[in-house]
């Protein structure tokens, strides 16, 4: 059972050298259905993350960079007038495509954001009236520059929550890099890379997920971190309950990829840092940027029931 | 360490609140200056600058002890020693530099909460320093959990307040009682407003504008009717012209004792119509205890004068209790000694010549003492009387220009002047002060009776018949007898709020306070060393020593304690009570004596993983039991083989 995924792994790490945990992360959130956020500085190696998941896992791959003058039609596709039929035949986008790289998704308007954030939650494009289904399964890779950079548009936080996870993936250490400087050049291996899975295996996958066990004493503890969010001062605002079944999905999905039937405190602590920390503010320190300081805190200020 | 600004504001808060009502009674400088020292402490807070130097609070400390000794001549007792505590604790504000200066203000405030109800153990004092409570307790809560909002901060404290209440309630009940006072109580401490030793016209009707509660009444079976119900209080013989008093007492008493006739004690010839009832009289800092005349038993200490008012030994100067039983109809006194009679008869002379004339004019020709009463009851009756809040004033001869000129008058102007046209009449007469009627409170089954029932009325001594009450208010304006004050006056008239006929919900609401009122006096003011016994009695525990009641108070209290110990506890207890857990637990604490810690928030395997790298060579063990724990706790349905192969396998684990 975890064989393919295994093999998915493996790729990946053949091409984005020292990101194992990243690269883990990455198809935890794909298997837990939800969208990935990837914000840190260009050129790390998002924009491969994302194509070589596509790759290995078999899936239509559709890139969209975001730029300031897009409008929601260039993503969402458009109604045009065929002459010889007399009547609107629809376009699609390139949203309509089984993964997405939303690339610098914050160098575009709010409106074409929000176009692309509102497909996401409804799994559908409506245009003129008429509701257009995406494929399935549909995963988005966002990829966002740090916020402090000149001509970005910071995604709000009711946008920021439709993201299951936020990582980073930072540079490399000096002996991945060493491998990638000397090597040859990654687009050329990914080219060569072939799909692991079937679809239908990566839905049954997804399928498996929701039935990893969750006892009730580890209920007790997300409900814990979840009451200590809210009731400390040290928040703005504690983690919503959508936030508190994200922390529990994705926690599902990484038991499966470590090939457990049932969750453990760990697995909570290892997505924790990825679900939270674009969720969660410091009162004391309006700089999002430290959210994985603020979840790693979180993770020691909470006893383990 | 440096305290939090939200901090200084609820220490601040806290010091506000529990001498803010103290500003009723302190005097202007210290309200200006405690204002000030906290103004000024909440400025700094605010603006974050740093605190006034050692040297200057040691003078402004000087100085406000000064002031105080200036203002009382005293630095101790209930007045000084309050404000000095209030000014101390607002300079302290001044020195609050650490945890410990926190601490002390806490105390502090909860000290000042006490001295509160050396002024007032009313039900709003106490709701307002149960709050305070609240807001001192949420500042303590603050001090010690920094990091928690102000919403579950009041949660905690309500919390806490909740967990004393049992306490509270124990020690209430059983806590030994002591007779009277735990401290003494300076005499201007009550105040004394009520029936005096003496009546001019305008005492009574200043009186009944009053709506302070005399005394409240329960009676055992059904109440008598309100004309029957005259409480007697003061009575009075000697009258100079203007005012009646007793100020000849002692020259009468000395003359009784030259002739070696002693005054003849009160007796009860008719014994019949019996009322038990139980009075809760409001302090009056005057000796009298009133009751029904006329009354033959009291439940306190007493003693009754020879012309049947009941005194305390002492004045009354707390709010006492007491039951009382009285009679009726009775025969008062019916031989009453001679000189008694001759100072019944004493008027002032060469004072109020036409109503002696018309005294005489019904001796000569009226045929004997009750066609005497009869006629001037009928006089007031018939001939024009009023019957007033507001009379017209009176000149020298006060009794002649009410009876011939203004004919209005209140209670007292009645009762005075058929007084004198008895006594120049040849009939024995006196007038008795006290209180008429009252008001039921139907929701508590007691009625109230209030300054405003204040009253005054004649008694008369006749032959056989011993001494007689006519009530010549009666003849005038029955309607005060039998329905207050109210229904005798028009609606004009200046009568106080509370003595008008009201609306039936105003009344209602009114009703209902004052039984809220009357049942804290009765339980929680009221609940002496008596009151104790009877309750503990009816509990079960009879004739209890103060020895045997402070071991049920320990053993109460240590009880109380673990109840609620075991309460708070047993989340705890639930959360461990999963067996695979305790074993892990178990585990855990074996591994800790190798020196091994396993951080409250580090997941198992985590924790396996770092054992295993310190003590490699337990590693299998380690492994196994890491692996037995996740299965049985985490996975489903933990079965009974698992977990006794884990009990084994911790019990086999050894460092």
């Amino acid at each position: 059972m975890s064989n393919p995924l295994h093999k998915v792994i493996h790729e990946a790490e053949q091409v984005i050298l020292g990101k194992p945990h990243q690269i883990r992360l990455a198809l935890t959130c794909l298997l837990a259905r939800g969208h990935l956020l990837i914000e840190d500085l260009p050129g790390v190696g998002k924009t491969t993350l994302a194509h070589v998941l596509a790759r290995t896992l078999g899936l239509q791959f559709q890139r969209i960079q975001f730029t300031s003058d897009m409008l929601p039609a260039d993503i969402l596709g458009v109604s045009v007038y065929q002459r010889d039929s007399t009547d609107f035949k629809f376009h699609p986008g390139p949203i309509f495509a089984q993964m997405i790289l939303a690339d610098e998704v914050n160098r575009a308007t709010p409106k074409t954001q929000s176009a692309l954030l509102e497909a996401m939650e409804e799994q559908q494009v409506t245009i003129e009236g008429t509701t257009h289904p995406l494929p399935v399964p549909f995963f988005v890779i966002a990829t966002q520059n740090p916020s402090n950079q000149i001509g970005t548009f910071p995604l709000p936080e009711s946008q920021l929550d439709r993201f299951l996870m936020r990582i980073q993936l930072g540079y490399p250490d000096a002996q991945a890099e060493r491998g990638l400087l000397s090597g040859i050049d990654r687009r050329e291996i990914v080219a060569t890379l072939t799909p692991q899975m079937e679809t239908a295996e990566l839905l049954a996958l997804q399928q498996q997920v929701r039935q990893i066990f969750v006892s009730p004493a580890l209920l007790d503890y997300v409900q814990t971190i979840l009451r200590h969010t809210r009731e400390s001062a040290q928040y703005v605002h504690g983690l919503s309950p959508r936030a508190g079944l994200s922390l529990l999905g994705a926690a599902r999905a990484w038991a499966l990829l470590d090939g457990r039937k049932a969750v453990i405190p760990e697995d909570i602590q290892t997505v924790l840092p990825g679900v939270a920390s674009h969720r969660l503010q410091s009162v004391l320190d309006a700089q999002k940027s430290d959210g994985d300081k603020l979840a790693r805190e979180l993770i020691e200020a909470v006893p383990i029931p | 360490m440096k305290l939090e600004k939200s901090l200084v504001y609820g220490l601040l808060a806290s010091i506000l609140m529990v001498s803010a009502p103290h500003a009723e009674h302190l005097p202007p400088w210290v309200i200006a200056f405690g204002a000030a020292v906290l103004g000024w402490r909440a400025y700094l807070n605010f603006s974050g600058m740093a605190l006034p130097p050692r040297w200057l609070l040691f003078l402004l400390s000087i100085a406000s002890a000064a002031g105080i000794f200036l203002s009382y001549r005293t630095l101790f007792g209930r007045e000084a020693g309050v404000t000095l505590l209030i000014l101390l604790a607002a300079l302290k504000l001044l020195e609050l530099r650490a945890a410990r200066d926190a601490t002390v203000l806490i105390f502090l405030s909860c000290f000042i909460i006490i001295t509160n109800f050396f002024y007032s153990q009313s039900i709003p004092t106490a709701l307002m320093m149960f709050a305070s409570l609240l807001v001192i307790l949420s500042t303590w809560v603050h001090l010690h959990s920094g990091s928690l909002g102000l919403k579950p901060r009041l949660a905690i404290s309500a919390k806490l307040l909740l967990q004393a209440i049992p306490l509270t309630l124990l020690l209430f009940v059983l806590f030994p009682r002591v007779q009277g006072p735990l401290w003494g109580m300076p005499q201007d401490a009550y105040s004394s407003s009520g029936l005096s030793d003496s009546m001019a016209p305008g005492t009574l009707s200043k009186l009944s504008l009053s709506q302070a509660v005399a005394f409240r009444v329960s009676f055992e079976s059904f109440p008598p009717l309100r004309e029957q119900m005259y409480w007697r209080g003061p009575v009075l013989w000697d009258f100079d012209g203007v005012t009646w008093s007793n100020r000849d007492g002692v020259i009468w008493s000395n003359r009784n004792a030259g002739t070696a006739q002693r005054n003849k004690p009160p007796q009860f010839d008719n014994l019949d119509q019996a009322v038990e009832y139980t009075v809760t009289l409001e302090p009056h800092n005057k000796k009298w205890l009133f009751a029904l005349e006329m009354p033959t038993r009291l439940s306190v200490a007493n003693f009754m004068t020879d012309d049947f008012q009941v005194q305390s030994r002492n004045a009354v100067t707390a709010r006492i209790r007491y039951s009382a039983h009285s009679q009726l109809t009775f025969l008062a006194n019916v031989d009453e000694s001679p000189l008694q009679l001759q100072r019944a008869l004493t008027l002032p002379k060469g004072l109020n010549p036409r109503a002696l004339q018309l005294a005489a004019d019904w001796r000569a020709s009226l045929p004997g003492d009750d066609a005497i009463i009869r006629t001037a009851l009928g006089r007031f009756s018939r001939d024009g009387y009023s019957y007033t809040l507001e009379p017209p004033l009176l000149g020298a001869h006060g009794i002649d220009d009410f009876l011939f000129e203004t004919r209005q008058g209140f209670c007292e102007h009645y009762a005075s002047s058929f007084v004198f046209l008895m006594r120049a009449a040849g009939i024995p007469a006196r007038v008795v002060t006290g209180y008429q009627g009252g008001e039921p409170n139907a929701l508590g089954g007691y009625s109230i009776v209030r300054q405003s029932d204040a009253h005054a009325w004649a008694e008369v001594w006749l032959k056989d018949r011993g001494w007689i009450r006519i009530d010549p208010t009666a003849a005038i304006a029955p309607g005060r007898i039998q329905g207050g004050l109210s229904a005798a006056m028009p609606d004009s008239a200046a009568l106080p709020f509370l003595a008008r006929n009201q609306s039936p919900w105003l009344l209602n609401i009114r009703f209902n306070l004052d039984m809220l009122n009357h049942q804290w006096n009765q339980w929680i003011l009221g609940y002496d060393t008596e009151r104790q016994f009877a309750f503990l009695t009816r509990l079960g525990m009879e004739d209890i020593s103060w020895q045997k009641m402070a071991i049920n108070l320990l053993t109460g209290v240590a009880l109380t304690v673990l109840l609620i110990a075991i309460l708070l506890l047993r989340k705890l207890y639930i959360r461990k009570i999963d067996t695979a857990q305790l074993l892990y637990l178990k585990f855990c604490k074996k591994l800790s004596r190798g020196g091994l810690m396993r951080a409250a928030h580090e997941g198992p395997q985590d924790f396996a993983t770092r054992a295993n790298m310190d003590m490699p060579q337990h590693a299998e063990a380690i492994r196994r039991i890491t692996a037995l724990y996740l299965a049985m706790r985490y996975e489903n349905q933990p079965d009974e083989s698992g977990l006794r192969a884990l009990h084994r396998a911790v019990r086999a684990f050894k460092i």
